[in-house]
């Protein structure tokens, strides 16, 4: 609700919408990828990186 | 499709950029600090410190799971996760960007990447502090939840009060501010932990610092690079459909 007002205030045209919300869910991804798949692998393979940007981890 | 594109051109140079820059700090500045709690990983648990419900699982233990080898293929696989990181949130932030007006130059990307840094590092870093390892911690998909839930509000209150001009948007933008604090983060029963506070307290500065000059760079390199990738995005402006791949 507050989001759409916010966006609505600043006017933003109908054509960007569809590739604005696939780059968010390609960023969300790739940050929920690295930061917050419960994959043992992946939290290995990440894990310095993990406390080091703060990420809850273990 | 030149816009996306544009987008995931600027964020990948954008993240690799800030990326490898942050593997670099992180080896001096955080990595080292890990290595030393995790010699004390376990000790608590030898003592007896960990057996409430609210003590992680010690994935450290776990001799079934691959993990990289001390030394090249660890740093390695943590520069490899922080540039992914590096494009993940260079794609969130240009495209918060791109939504509220765009990115003229470096100085506005700079001042995305201080809000990144007050939304993703400061403000869950507030509630849930950087964690060595061997630190107890509540469950991890409370935290997950809660961190999740702290920064994408802390974001929206940013872009409310930057955006917006109406008074009551900028009450609401200071509820959400403050409410996931108020809420609280959770928390496990015992802070007990063989971890030394003064290595926590070297980890948690050192962590922030890294950070910020990380989501600076992230920032400042998303709006440089964005203003010179503009190819065929004319089409926008001129207010036509979609364009057909």
């Amino acid at each position: 609700m507050t989001t759409k007002t916010a966006a609505g205030a600043i006017g933003i045209s109908a054509s960007k919408i569809i590739p604005l919300s696939m780059t968010a869910m390609l960023g969300l991804f790739f940050v929920g990828f690295v930061g917050f798949s419960h994959m043992e692998v992946v939290h290995n393979a990440a894990h310095d990186s993990r406390h080091s940007l703060a990420f809850p981890c273990h | 499709m030149s816009l996306f594109r544009n987008i995931v051109l600027a964020a990948v140079i954008a993240g690799l950029l800030s990326g490898l820059m942050l593997t670099v700090m992180q080896s001096f500045a955080t990595v080292p600090l890990i290595v030393q709690a995790e010699t004390f990983e376990g000790a608590g648990a030898e003592a007896g410190h960990s057996h409430d419900a609210a003590a992680p699982a010690d994935h450290h233990d776990d001799a079934e799971a691959w993990m990289p080898a001390d030394g090249a293929e660890r740093f390695l696989y943590t520069a490899a996760a922080n540039m992914l990181a590096g494009i993940g949130f260079a794609l969130l932030l240009v495209t918060a960007a791109e939504a509220l007006g765009g990115l003229k130059d470096w100085r506005g990307g700079l001042m995305f990447g201080l809000a990144g840094f007050l939304a993703f590092s400061l403000a869950p870093g507030l509630g849930l502090p950087p964690e060595l390892p061997g630190m107890p911690a509540a469950e991890l998909g409370a935290r997950q939840l809660w961190w999740v839930a702290t920064a994408g509000c802390t974001a929206i209150a940013l872009g409310l009060l930057a955006y917006t001009r109406t008074p009551v948007l900028a009450v609401v933008a200071v509820v959400l501010l403050v409410l996931p604090h108020i809420l609280g983060a959770p928390h496990p029963a015992s802070h007990e932990t063989a971890v030394p506070a003064e290595l926590h307290a070297r980890f948690v500065a050192a962590v922030l610092a890294t950070s910020l000059v990380f989501w600076a760079l992230l920032g400042a390199v998303s709006g440089l690079v964005r203003t010179r990738l503009r190819g065929g995005e004319e089409v926008y402006s001129a207010g036509t459909a979609e364009p057909v791949r």
